[in-house]
């Protein structure tokens, strides 16, 4: 598909709308509809979408299969981290209250990186998943 | 931090797990996830011994209070299974670097490392949970991570085994979601206490007596119970033997755990036994495991085909204890759980041990073993007379506890069934040690013993079957423990 311009043009125009996207459904979740998941899946299809349309060379040049593998460890070690950190501060695993000063915020600082972490995981689940089916011929 | 111990039991795994494919190097992963498991058995004995001396922890997770928040519970009977698992997994890890090298992957490792780490985490977090939709969480967990082990096998077959476990245990979870489902509908709850609570007000409707028969069929499935066992032979013969030690003496174990939570606590011993007839139909399935995957075993040429079906058969004693609805009977149950563990687990680390030298588990290719291995030989054949049940070893401490159970109970009938179907697995573990001890060695044949970093963990389980035949205060304690506090006569 690398010499159809219109779909060059309209993926690289949108590319950044997509990541963009993805982030405000990320970081705006616990305000309105979204979450990491949902942010995780747009994000890993913005990713897709230039796979599809410059090929798997140049994706892999972007986020090479290394860079997915430590990003699905790290997006768990995000969530289970924020649990410890609960801990060490002196609540129950997983308690945001302790996060903060005041507990609000504590719930407001613990959902943003818990849901980092399961965006992390699920962008990087997401784009290897397409890799192993697009990457079957080699 | 003590008061922690209950997050920290699931925890560890769980951070060690992605860890592990972040450290990416062989002996380093290796070393995390040996130094969490072992990390996580001292939870589990720590646990235990605060639960025999406090009783009951319940666990806040988030902080969030018990109905509505995810709650921990734990109780002697669960204290008990964390020991079992977590104990496995500490012996079974330092087994893998070596059998790795012959059976696997190579660089990696440490994904293998993960997935072990993974299926601990679930089997540990099914075990501790005490919030039903939860525990489903952590079954799925635990069966897709140990299906990723079960591929691993040096056979192409491990494929399609792996497979075939994927899709039944998906069936088994999916029968669990549903009943789980239904019973949060004529509940409004998932705290399995709760729902314990509330039952006997929302009524015996139909709607409960559906969530029942998902939730047993689901359990049943599971733990491979007679004629639901079909995925299990498959998989632990084409698994790689360390995986198959550790699976066999825990998943299947988890899966009894899950099966008596919900018949005892959550549905509770009235609606289960009285309301609905549940103990005779498990009890004719339980004596048709014993005797018909007994026979099986005896017409198998595999060795590790064999001794996965002696699991299933082994499976239908822990059912049967159960059955009875007695004290006693759930006893038994309980202290068969912890036995079968360490003789299965030792009976498959001896395979492992044989794996090193030779990639053949016939029968025939067992000729002269006990003089080309003779230390592992030995540890099979000591074994395989606890599978049996010879007195001073822990199988023998099962039996004899089922069997009194059974004629407490007034069940004459099924003791001398159990002593029968002991008969059966005095015959095919014999057919072993006969081609292993009578029989010439081939010429030519593979000889020499497995490394002291495979045999270790293989004797130190043998000698914990001895041990626990002569000094059964801790298993049958905890065992009475529990199924005192399940059958609701107070701990």
């Amino acid at each position: 598909m690398r010499d159809l311009l219109i779909l060059r043009v309209v993926t690289k125009l949108l590319m950044p709308f997509i990541l963009i996207f993805a982030l405000y459904v990320q970081f705006h979740g616990d305000y309105g509809p979204g979450g990491g998941f949902q942010a995780g899946v747009i994000f890993g299809a913005g990713f897709i979408l230039y796979g599809l349309v410059f090929g798997l060379d140049d994706l892999r040049g972007v986020l090479s299969s290394d860079v997915l593998r430590a990003g699905f460890a790290l997006g768990v070690l995000i969530f289970a981290g924020v649990g410890v950190a609960g801990l060490l501060l002196g609540g129950n695993y997983l308690d945001y209250n302790v996060l903060a000063h005041d507990p609000v915020h504590g719930q407001h600082l613990g959902i943003l990186l818990i849901e980092f972490g399961v965006g992390v995981t699920v962008a990087s689940v997401m784009v290897s998943i397409f890799y192993y089916f697009a990457g079957r011929e080699r | 931090m003590t008061a922690h111990l209950p997050a920290l039991q699931v925890v560890l795994t769980l951070l060690a797990a992605p860890a592990c494919i972040l450290v990416r190097g062989r002996d380093l992963a290796f070393l995390l996830a040996l130094s969490t498991t072992w990390a996580a058995f001292a939870v589990s004995c720590l646990l235990l011994d605060q639960v025999l001396t406090t009783g009951t922890i319940s666990y806040e997770l988030g902080g969030w209070a018990a109905p509505f928040g995810i709650e921990y519970r734990v109780d002697a009977l669960n204290a008990f299974v964390l020991l079992i698992v977590s104990g496995i997994g500490a012996v079974v890890l330092p087994f893998t670097p070596r059998s790795l090298l012959i059976e696997m992957v190579g660089e990696k490792a440490y994904l293998f490392y993960c997935a072990f780490l993974l299926c601990l985490t679930g089997l540990l977090g099914v075990a501790i949970t005490g919030d039903a939709f939860n525990l489903f969480v952590f079954l799925e967990i635990s069966s897709l991570a140990s299906c990723i082990l079960i591929s691993l096998g040096p056979h192409r077959r491990a494929l399609t085994a792996a497979f075939q476990y994927l899709v039944v245990g998906t069936i088994g979870a999916t029968f669990i979601v549903i009943g789980i489902g239904l019973i949060y509908g004529a509940t409004g709850t998932l705290n399995m206490n709760d729902i314990a609570e509330r039952l006997p007000a929302t009524g015996y409707n139909r709607t409960v007596i559906a969530a029942f028969a998902f939730l047993i069929v689901g359990a049943a499935i599971k733990l491979a119970l007679f004629p639901l066992h079909f995925w299990l032979p498959k998989a632990y013969t084409y698994a790689p033997s360390t995986v198959s030690a550790f699976l066999a003496a825990t998943a299947t174990k988890v899966g009894v755990y899950v099966l008596i939570r919900f018949l005892f606590t959550v549905f509770g011993v009235e609606f289960s036994f009285e309301v609905l007839p549940t103990a005779l139909p498990l009890m004719v399935l339980a004596v048709l495991a014993m005797f018909v995957a007994s026979t099986i075993a005896i017409f198998q040429d595999s060795v590790k085909r064999m001794l996965a079906y002696s699991s299933v058969a082994q499976i239908g004693y822990m059912v049967l204890g159960l059955s009875l609805v007695t004290v006693d009977g759930l006893t038994a149950s309980v202290v068969h759980l912890f036995n079968h563990a360490l003789m299965k687990g030792a009976l498959f680390l001896a395979i492992g041990c044989i794996a090193y030298r030779q990639a053949s588990f016939r029968i025939e290719d067992f000729a002269g073993m006990g003089r080309r291995m003779p230390w592992t030989m030995a540890a099979f054949t000591a074994g395989g007379l606890s599978l049996i049940g010879i007195p001073l070893t822990a199988g023998f401490i099962s039996k004899w506890y089922l069997i009194l159970a059974a004629l407490a109970a007034d069940e004459p009938l099924i003791a001398a069934l159990i002593v029968i179907s002991s008969l059966l697995a005095v015959i095919y573990i014999w057919r072993v040690v006969e081609a292993a001890y009578f029989r010439e060695p081939p010429p030519g044949a593979p000889t020499g013993e497995a490394p002291a970093a495979l045999l270790v963990p293989t004797w130190l389980l043998i000698a914990l079957n001895v041990y626990f035949g002569i000094e059964t205060s801790l298993p049958v304690g905890v065992a009475e423990h529990a199924a005192r506090a399940l059958m609701g006569a107070g701990p």
